[in-house]
């Protein structure tokens, strides 16, 4: 497609579609936010099951947050702080942050391994935390293997303005989706021959969109694997807090300390956005066991610090030995209570999800509700989803998953009431697909009527809504 | 195992800054340690800003129970190009700020994590690595890195004379486009600063028209850092890039200006930064990238409601000018009763100073003894004009805006000592 003149204005990156935006991953929350759920106001809109957000702690460090005022610095206790935070810009970060960070990092895996706070480096989110990653480990070109399904935000976070390039290693439900040494091999064998630079493989731990724990020997393997190429090891750790039940979660850094490894390659990307619900605040982190990478990490962090202001309201918050232990206690329990009751609510219409202990989101078993079990299907099916059912889902592929028929459904971003809504929803939704099932069953038989997929089709919404690119689009005509 | 982005820190402003934070001046408890003039630390207003605070508490970071004021307005995702009513307090405090003239539209804005990141991701937005932008020097040095460090975006200095007063001529502007040509390199915009730093001086208006014009004929953009314009302390008036673009019927497609809160404000560690851009193309590419330096919502959230408050940003802007003029003038003054002139200036918060009676030889080498000695011997940080890649030798950026009155006393006899052992070695 020729650039307009105006565009031609423009770089590579400015113009390119790196940035993901155009995936289904992002035309579901398109249309949550033209037709956005609520209980009184919009009772029949969409509800907004695609984004990983946790909601369920929030009254919790509320709470901290009013009986703490010297912590806030707009605070009559706090003001007094105030000039030396609102000029601090040193890209090391205040020494209390760093030290209450990886007090909670330690704390949120059980207290079995420490983190060394002169580690601590900042980023703009973990979205910051992993493209600075990739600009200290690999040159435009190079490549990280990536298991799949994977977030979808990893290629823009990882590639987009660094040039790197994610090679997926496919994992499927044949064996609950386990990263196998075998296909690691095979991808990196693929690799080699094609002559593309691996620079190292990045991993989801707790895994997004899966939401499982890698266990220990899995792990081992994989340390193993890198070491043995020596390439890196990247283990983007955002949701190691938001474990509700077994398996427990295994970090990297507790493997290293068991079985010989270069620590050079291992390098954690952390975040506050999901186990403590704080997305707003943008705190990425970066823990390299690798000194330059620290170095260089570090004076990059000057594109994405953390607010000084709210450095101080953390340092404070997380050194908060008391606060912190209840709330890794109690958001397990309460994101146990609704994944349980949304699990068993999906069990009563007969969708199954993959068993997982972590994360804010499920997986979603929907193959048997595809016509075929191909691409085509899945997207018509997501159609309906967010069209008929109004929910917006995340479909399979836009995580890259290879088998069709997968969705990814979060449930940590609302209230109990609006999951009863939703798991309503799916259940009036499920008993339609049985009704209509039987039917044509019964019209084959009668060979009257022919029943034809695209009578779906005709329900979607009208095309002016959704961005011309959109596959929705697409798929219709 | 490669890290493949060279370190940018080789440069005398950064090995000073971190001699500093090593041993850093304190009229108590460390009077020996190393006085810092080669920070933009503003402390001159604080306690305005501070009486503020305390006329307008809130209970806590969240602010009252209702509405937006709750956990609910910071903890969840936010648009990651700011908030619409922090855009719209932003808007009308960089009107205030530059006096009215021109009005600014919420709408042509992205927020960024502070200046820093905003020249980075204008810099992705607008060129390719190996593409080039002009700079006029002296410059600051900080724009090699946002610039050129990841982007692999080259800065081609287009050198000005002290004669000039350092102001860009159109003619070297012209030579240093075809000289680039020339080697293949293809030439993307000029980069300015305006007020400038490190001179303190503004761009005439006919500068500006100039720098347009030159624009337009070779289809390059311009990007003008505008983040000292609410720092004037002279009587000239600060003539915005967005002012003459509205008062001329121009095509604006490649004008772009930077902005933030770190210097008017004196906020740097809140880390809020604007791009401001008249090209929707690169309105909607930069919002996508700020998703790598967002700002962070409680911090906004604070702003909001100080930046709004015009009467008090008003009465800060003007304090403000007051009291840099007075550091400007004071610290100035001790310079010249040493024979050291400073260039003309009525902006930012440094002067900008000739001390190249004092250096050895009249070459770089001379003019980093010379900073050498101001740094372990004077025990002052200063950035020499070398780090900021002035053509000519002797030039010292130092700003004035972290001292007392007392501190003023101090630096001037530390100088002074100085500049008598280098009088009786030339």
């Amino acid at each position: 497609m020729a650039l307009s003149k105006n565009q031609q204005l423009l770089s590579k990156i400015a113009t390119n579609d790196r940035h993901g935006e155009n995936s289904p991953y992002f035309d579901g929350w398109k249309a949550y936010d033209k037709n956005p759920y609520h209980p009184i106001d919009n009772p029949e809109g969409v509800i907004q099951m695609g984004l990983a957000e946790n909601q369920l702690c929030f009254d919790l460090i509320q709470k901290w947050i009013r009986r703490n005022p010297k912590a806030s610095i707009c605070t009559a206790e706090g003001v007094h702080e105030f000039k030396n935070i609102a000029i601090f810009q040193d890209y090391n970060g205040f020494k209390e942050f760093r030290q209450a960070v990886a007090n909670f990092m330690g704390k949120a895996r059980g207290g079995r391994v420490t983190f060394d706070p002169t580690r601590i480096v900042m980023s703009g989110g973990a979205t910051g935390a992993n493209e600075t990653v990739m600009f200290c480990l690999a040159n435009p070109g190079d490549a990280f293997l990536v298991p799949s399904p994977c977030y979808p935000a990893f290629d823009r976070d990882c590639g987009w303005r660094t040039g790197v390039q994610l090679i997926p290693v496919n994992c499927d439900s044949s064996n609950n989706f386990l990263i196998t040494k075998a296909a690691l091999e095979a991808a990196y064998e693929r690799a080699q021959q094609d002559h593309i630079n691996v620079k190292g493989l990045i991993i989801a731990n707790p895994s997004n969109p899966l939401g499982t724990v890698l266990d220990r020997d899995t792990l081992r393997s994989l340390v193993s694997f890198i070491n043995e190429k020596k390439i890196h090891l990247v283990s983007d750790e955002i949701y190691a807090a938001s474990v509700f039940s077994t398996p427990s979660f295994v970090s990297v850094s507790e493997i290293i300390e068991e079985m010989e490894c270069d620590r050079d390659l291992i390098h954690i990307v952390y975040s506050l956005s999901k186990d403590m619900g704080l997305p707003g605040f943008r705190v990425g982190i970066v823990y390299s066991y690798n000194d330059a990478v620290v170095n260089c990490g570090r004076k990059m962090s000057s594109f994405g610090l953390v607010s000084s202001q709210t450095q101080h309201l953390l340092a404070s918050m997380l050194s908060d030995n008391e606060f912190v232990d209840n709330f890794l206690k109690e958001n397990s329990k309460r994101l146990a209570k609704r994944h349980s009751m949304f699990t068993k609510g999906l069990e009563k219409v007969g969708i199954a999800c993959l068993k997982s202990s972590a994360g804010l989101f499920v997986w979603m078993d929907l193959r048997r509700l595809l016509k075929e079990q191909t691409l085509e299907s899945e997207m018509n099916l997501w159609r309906v989803i967010i069209n008929e059912v109004k929910l917006n889902v995340s479909p399979g592929s836009s995580f890259h998953c290879s088998e069709p028929g997968w969705f990814r459904v979060c449930f940590a971003n609302m209230d109990d009431d609006t999951v009863e809504v939703a798991l309503e929803r799916i259940r009036v939704f499920v008993e339609k697909q049985q009704v209509k099932s039987k039917r044509k069953f019964q019209n084959n038989l009668n060979l009257k009527l022919s029943y034809t997929p695209r009578r779906y089709d005709e329900s979607v919404m009208s095309p002016h809504m959704m961005s011309p690119r959109s596959p929705l689009v697409r798929a219709r005509t | 195992m490669t890290i493949s982005i060279a370190r940018p820190n080789d440069s005398p402003y950064y090995i000073g800054l971190d001699r500093v934070s090593e041993d850093p001046y304190h009229r108590l408890d460390n009077p020996n340690g190393i006085i810092q003039l080669g920070l933009f630390e503003n402390r001159l207003c604080f306690d305005l800003i501070e009486k503020w605070l305390s006329e307008n508490t809130k209970d806590s970071v969240m602010g009252r129970d209702d509405g937006d004021l709750s956990i609910s307005g910071i903890a969840p995702y936010q648009p990651s190009d700011g908030l619409v009513e922090f855009k719209v307090a932003m808007a009308d405090f960089m009107s205030q700020v530059m006096g009215r003239a021109v009005s600014f539209d919420p709408s042509q804005m992205v927020l960024t994590a502070g200046a820093t990141p905003a020249l980075e991701i204008l810099c992705f937005c607008l060129a390719d690595p190996g593409n080039a932008f002009l700079v006029p020097t002296p410059y600051y040095p900080g724009f090699d890195r946002d610039m050129k460090w990841r982007t692999g975006v080259e800065l081609i200095p287009v050198h000005c004379r002290s004669t000039d007063n350092f102001i860009i001529s159109i003619t070297a502007l012209d030579q240093a486009f075809n000289q680039t040509r020339k080697r293949g390199i293809k030439v993307r915009g000029i980069l300015i600063s305006n007020p400038s730093n490190p001179v303190g001086n503004l761009l005439p208006r006919e500068t500006l028209y100039n720098l347009l014009d030159f624009a337009r004929e070779k289809n390059i953009h311009i990007v003008s850092d505008e983040i000292f314009a609410g720092s004037m302390y002279g009587s000239e008036e600060f003539v915005s890039m967005a002012e003459i673009l509205d008062m001329e019927d121009i095509d604006k497609n490649r004008i772009h200006i930077v902005y933030g809160l770190s210097k008017d404000l004196a906020l740097p560690g809140f880390r809020v930064g604007v791009i401001y851009s008249f090209n929707e193309s690169v309105l909607v590419a930069a919002k996508k990238l700020t998703r790598f330096s967002s700002i962070s919502a409680p911090t906004q959230r604070l702003l909001i409601s100080m930046v709004s408050d015009t009467r008090f940003i008003q009465e800060y802007i003007e304090t403000n000018k007051k009291r840099i003029r007075e550091m400007h003038d004071l610290f100035v003054e001790g310079l010249k009763q040493l024979g050291i002139k400073c260039a003309q200036s009525c902006a930012g918060l440094y002067c900008w100073a000739d001390m190249s009676g004092l250096i050895s030889s009249y070459s770089e080498k001379g003019e980093l003894e010379l900073w050498d000695k101001l740094l372990n011997i004077a025990k002052i940080n200063v950035t020499p004009g070398s780090a900021c890649h002035c053509i000519e030798p002797g030039w010292f950026r130092c700003c004035f805006t972290t001292l007392s009155q007392e501190d003023v006393v101090i630096v001037i006899e530390r100088i002074r000592k100085v500049a008598e052992t280098c009088k009786i070695s030339s």
